[in-house]
């Protein structure tokens, strides 16, 4: 591949340092294939190539100067949108923050400013992070590379989709119930969660605050736990930063497994697993197990009521965050006699069928009488799953299973039925309720060339781990295939 | 088991004007998102304490010092509607 | 009103004056530009977190400690959730059912009797902003439009919330007044009604002696200690009324009217708030450990109950030791001039009457004035000696106000010291004597009535610069030895 679109943050960075391409070649590079994908894929919602080229310009120039920011230095990337950008408009897949531009950074924009990354723009998402195919934006789907007729996966859906055709070498998502390794799984990408509390959440467009994490997408395990290593650390911004030493993240990429103890998760491995999903993770069981793992059967027996309690705890939590969006101080306003009927009408005509089911939904759960039976019975819940998962980690090192019950889906096939797209989450949820960190990694293609993920979680705070067998897997499934968009000549659309 | 909504009230309570086919159409998707939630009631929870937070973490706080506010003009541009220096709202019913 | 007992319960809003918000760096400053002190926290821009302040964490545990509270261990903040355009976020940051401090008390006197009040709670919460009602009367039902101002969002607030011990309007009015003195004494508040800095609100039923508590009503948009008074006796007369006429208390929010002196219903709510508390996922629990909650109440300084003890207790009487501790500076003076030496009872007198009245009339702070406790001793010293008399005293001390100087300077600078020594009196007493045979002889005769005569004459004489103690004293001697 000679297109600088089609290389590795780590392959762009060498380039730079050694005087083979600057910045603003690869930012136009990955702005060309932009122009090229995005009538295909509709990844952004806004894409900004003059301020991409500003940025790559004054990252050359830095460089120069002897000021090197690092792996990112100068590398294209894309943010989700509902990371809050000072001056760039700033949505969250909704109708209601219409035109808002924020007067502020999101702390990770910040941080990769630092560092001088070059930001693209914000990509396509499921309204407010809401939801698993990226169907859900105000703004029309994002479809998937490897099959434009089917999703990207979601709620990151536009950042995967990005990084996966090369409209992107890296980005940030976020991750609520699935939401950056359920779309990294059906792009065939890698994508990370990480513990809950190392990304500040400050200026992340809040979906559900006791779940939400800001985590990276790149094509390659080394360049994600990168791009993670970038964004970490304690912010006093977000009093639920964590605030003691950020642990080491890819300090063990070259390590291997051998010796390490690998749980299969026994509740995630049979039923409702697509059945080529289901074999390729078991011949990566087995790969794992050859290359010197110790891999064993784990239990995580509330892991299968996981789902129940996230869709009352996260609606809960989105009732009361997204009670701000009143028409009073910013984005959409539709008009009424009184101020009453203006928020009214306002949020009912600006946020979509989704959203407005799921603050229904938490506010009912939150509400006199029923408190108990649902809220408070969901957290209870959620102390039990961490309990389930504090008991597996007494025997294993970190747990492995599909990221998806199934590859990509075709649009619309389950948008009539939200229960059926809540399931999509089955895999990915009990990390998030737990707050540890997790990453998923593609393996291989399933009989239609589409991407199977591999799901690897690990206790709080221990990311070494979950990179140490992501690089391995990486490393045994030799996947590096590409959709090919990314690989066909100019297409028109 | 049927589930116990009043989903007017609900709608009320999340300032959401919904015309009433919405709000039948709601009404049932959430009777079949609770009925599947309900499944949270099915575990034995007898003595176990609820999770509100991932972190056992306490006492996060900041110095009482001052930071820059925003430029009034760079807020109220965002606003749907401003009269000078103020947001301004059509006139309010109930007194907080 | 026989037969009839009011049961008062006030909750208190206090906000705190620390530098920054509760959850932002934004300052807490009264009266700034509308819209200036706001950044993306107050305002409830999407994205945004709060942070809580710590040195108001500090100042709440300050004040549950005054009230003698317990320190809860572990607290939470919850999120209040319901829509009102001057609420950002539309929900308050709050406390629910762990607030910082529980079961507290405030001893308070009314109508000559001592009265413990409960303190059931002191909680943290953050401040609104304001709504201004656009129309010609200001008023919010009258209003076409309203304008928002955010500065006041997010100020830290503490919510006091007594039982409901309290009988009298005039009780009332003691325990709103003794809580504002505790809240300044801890230099957390100026607690001030006028500016909003402190609010009380009521909640009043009433019964017939012996019965359960009836249906009370919440009164609030008091705004002195006046008001609260005539408004809880306004509502205690209605109520009472009412029921006497056979109707019912309504459970409901009043508005109390200063102008027409009358409370009025506010637009009832279509149905009972549901307020969907629940903890806030945006912070994280609080640890106040032992060491913490002894160190807040070894911190706490004197409070004002005992300190008016104390300083009464010097010889002081109780109406000036509480003036003095009332204003707060004023006893920090008099510890200060008390701790030099000073004669406790006629530092209290000047502090208490003549420097409250010199402040007064020129509507000044004692700040602002150049007295110091120095000046207070020096002063004392001169009466002590004679050579100052009381009345010149007051004369110098006005004078020391003014910043002209210090008190013998003064005294020295305007002739008003006064002749106390006895050798250089003698020759006049012996002059008037002379002049006076008559009243002399009465006075050998021991008829001592005219005494106050001849000291006139003395003190003519001497221009009324002598000491009438010692020019007494030496007549006196005179006639005796003669
Ligand atoms: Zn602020």
């Amino acid at each position: 591949m000679s297109d600088l679109a089609d290389l590795t943050v780590s392959e762009a960075a060498s380039s730079i340092r050694r005087g083979e391409a600057t910045s603003l070649e690869i930012t136009n590079a990955v702005i060309a294939r932009a122009g090229v994908t995005e009538s295909h894929l509709h990844a952004y919602l806004t894409f900004d190539q003059d301020a991409a080229r500003a940025a790559a310009q004054a990252a050359d120039a830095a460089l120069a100067a002897g000021d090197d920011g690092g792996l990112f230095h100068g590398i294209p990337i894309a943010l989700k949108d509902n990371m809050t950008t000072r001056g760039t408009e700033t949505t969250a897949g909704s109708k209601i923050l219409s035109g808002y531009v924020p007067p502020y950074n999101a702390t990770v924009v910040r941080r990769l400013q630092d560092r001088h990354a070059v930001i693209l723009g914000k990509t396509n998402l499921d309204e407010f992070a809401m939801g698993s195919s990226t169907e859900n934006s105000a703004y029309g789907p994002t479809r998937n590379p490897w099959d434009t007729d089917r999703v990207p996966g979601g709620s990151s859906g536009g950042s995967a989709a990005a990084v996966a055709v090369g409209s992107a070498l890296a980005a940030l998502g976020s991750d609520t119930g699935g939401s950056i390794r359920q779309p990294a799984s059906l792009c065939g990408i890698v994508g990370v969660k990480p513990t809950y509390g190392l990304v500040s959440r400050y200026g992340l467009i809040a979906f559900a605050s006791s779940l939400d994490q800001i985590g990276p997408f790149a094509r390659t395990v080394g360049d994600t736990a990168a791009l993670l290593e970038v964004i970490v650390g304690h912010d006093i911004h977000d009093a639920t930063s964590y605030r003691g030493d950020v642990p080491p993240i890819s300090t063990a990429l070259e390590t291997g497994v051998a010796g390490m103890r690998i749980g299969v998760v026994k509740e995630l491995s049979g039923e409702g697993i697509d059945d080529e999903v289901a074999a390729a993770c078991r011949a990566m069981y087995e790969k794992l197990a050859a290359a010197g793992a110790e891999v064993t059967e784990v239990s995580l027996p509330a892991s299968e009521t996981a789902l129940s309690a996230y869709y009352l705890i996260a609606p809960a939590e989105a009732s009361a965050n997204l009670a701000r969006f009143d028409g009073v101080r910013y984005g959409l306003r539709v008009d009424g006699d009184t101020t009453e009927e203006m928020m009214a009408r306002t949020r009912a005509e600006g946020f979509g069928p989704e959203v407005a089911r799921r603050i229904l939904l938490g506010t009912y759960a939150l509400s006199a009488g029923y408190y108990d039976a649902f809220y408070g019975q969901a957290q209870k819940v959620r102390t039990l799953v961490r309990r389930d998962f504090a008991a597996a980690y007494e025997k294993v090192d970190v747990l492995v299973s599909p990221t998806s019950p199934t590859t990509a889906f075709p649009i619309g096939e389950r948008t009539a039925d939200p229960l059926s797209m809540y399931y999509a989450d089955v895999c990915t949820i009990a990390s998030n309720l737990a707050g540890d960190p997790s990453g998923s990694i593609p393996i291989a293609l399933d009989s239609a060339a589409l991407p199977i993920g591999f799901q690897i979680m690990a206790p709080a705070l221990h990311e070494e781990q979950l990179f140490r067998v992501a690089a391995e897997v990486e490393r045994l499934a030799e996947f590096r295939q590409r959709p090919e968009l990314a690989t066909s000549e100019v297409r028109p659309a | 088991m049927p589930v116990d909504i009043d989903i007017a009230k609900v709608a009320r309570l999340a300032r959401l004007a919904l015309s009433p086919e919405k709000l039948a159409e709601y009404d049932s998707q959430l009777q079949d998102i609770l009925e599947h939630a309900e499944r949270v009631g099915a575990l034995p929870t007898e003595g176990v304490p609820p999770t509100s937070h991932p972190l056992p973490m306490t006492n996060a706080f900041r110095p009482d010092e001052v930071k820059a506010s925003l430029d009034r003009d760079e807020v109220l541009e965002q606003a749907p509607e401003r009269a000078g220096e103020y947001f301004r709202v059509p006139r309010i019913l109930g007194e907080s | 009103m026989s037969g009839w007992e009011a049961v008062i319960g006030i909750e208190t809003h206090v906000e705190l004056q620390t530098e920054s918000k509760m959850f932002c760096g934004c300052p807490v400053r009264f009266g700034a530009e509308p819209n200036t002190t706001v950044c993306p926290v107050c305002l409830g821009l999407p994205g945004a977190l709060p942070v809580p302040n710590e040195e108001a964490i500090e100042r709440i545990l300050r004040i549950g400690a005054a009230f003698e509270c317990t320190l809860v261990e572990g607290s939470l903040f919850h999120r209040k959730n319901y829509f009102y355009p001057d609420l950002p976020k539309n929900y308050q940051i709050t406390q629910y059912d762990l607030p910082f401090c529980i079961d507290g008390h405030l001893d308070i006197e009314a109508d000559g009797e001592e009265v413990r009040v409960g303190i059931t709670r002191v909680h943290m919460e953050e401040d609104t902003g304001k709504s201004i009602h656009g129309s010609e009367t200001g008023r919010i039902h009258d209003a076409e439009y309203s304008l928002l101002d955010f500065n006041r969002s997010g100020v830290p607030l503490v919510e006091i919330v007594s039982e409901p011990d309290i009988r009298t309007p005039e009780q009332a009015r003691a325990y709103a007044a003794e809580l504002q003195r505790v809240v300044r004494s801890l230099g957390v508040s100026d607690a001030r009604l006028e500016e909003g800095s402190v609010r009380f609100d009521a909640n009043i039923s009433v019964r017939r002696a012996g019965d359960d508590f009836g249906t009370r009503a919440e009164v609030k948009n008091m705004n002195s200690l006046r008001s609260l008074q005539r408004a809880i006796a306004y509502e205690i007369d209605r109520q009472i009324a009412l029921i006497e006429s056979g109707s019912e208390v309504v459970q409901e929010t009043r508005h109390w009217d200063e102008g027409s002196g009358k409370t009025s219903s506010m637009r009832s709510k279509e149905e009972s708030e549901d307020y969907r508390y629940f903890q806030e996922p945006d912070l994280v629990p609080l640890h106040v450990d032992q060491t913490w909650r002894d160190r807040v109440f070894a911190g706490l300084p004197e409070l004002p109950a005992v300190r008016r003890h104390r300083i009464a207790a010097t010889g002081v009487d109780r109406q000036a030791a509480a003036v003095m501790v009332e204003a707060g500076d004023l006893a920090d003076l008099f510890d200060e001039a008390v701790s030099l030496g000073s004669e406790a009872r006629t530092v209290g007198n000047w502090l208490s009457g003549d420097v409250v009245a010199y402040l007064r009339r020129n509507e000044t702070t004692l700040a602002d004035t150049h007295l110091q406790a120095e000046h207070l001793q020096e002063l004392a010293v001169m009466v002590g000696e004679g050579a100052l008399s009381s009345t010149a005293a007051k004369d110098v001390l006005a004078r020391v106000l003014a910043g002209e100087g210090s008190p013998r300077a003064i005294a020295e600078q305007h002739d008003l010291l006064q002749i106390s020594d006895t050798g250089a009196l003698e020759a006049e007493v012996e002059a008037v004597l002379a002049d006076n045979p008559d009243v002399l002889a009465k006075l050998q005769s021991g008829d001592l009535k005219p005494i106050g005569f001849l000291v006139g004459q003395v003190m003519r004489a001497t221009g009324g610069k002598a000491d009438p103690k010692v020019v007494s004293e030496l007549i006196r001697n005179k006639a005796t030895a003669g």
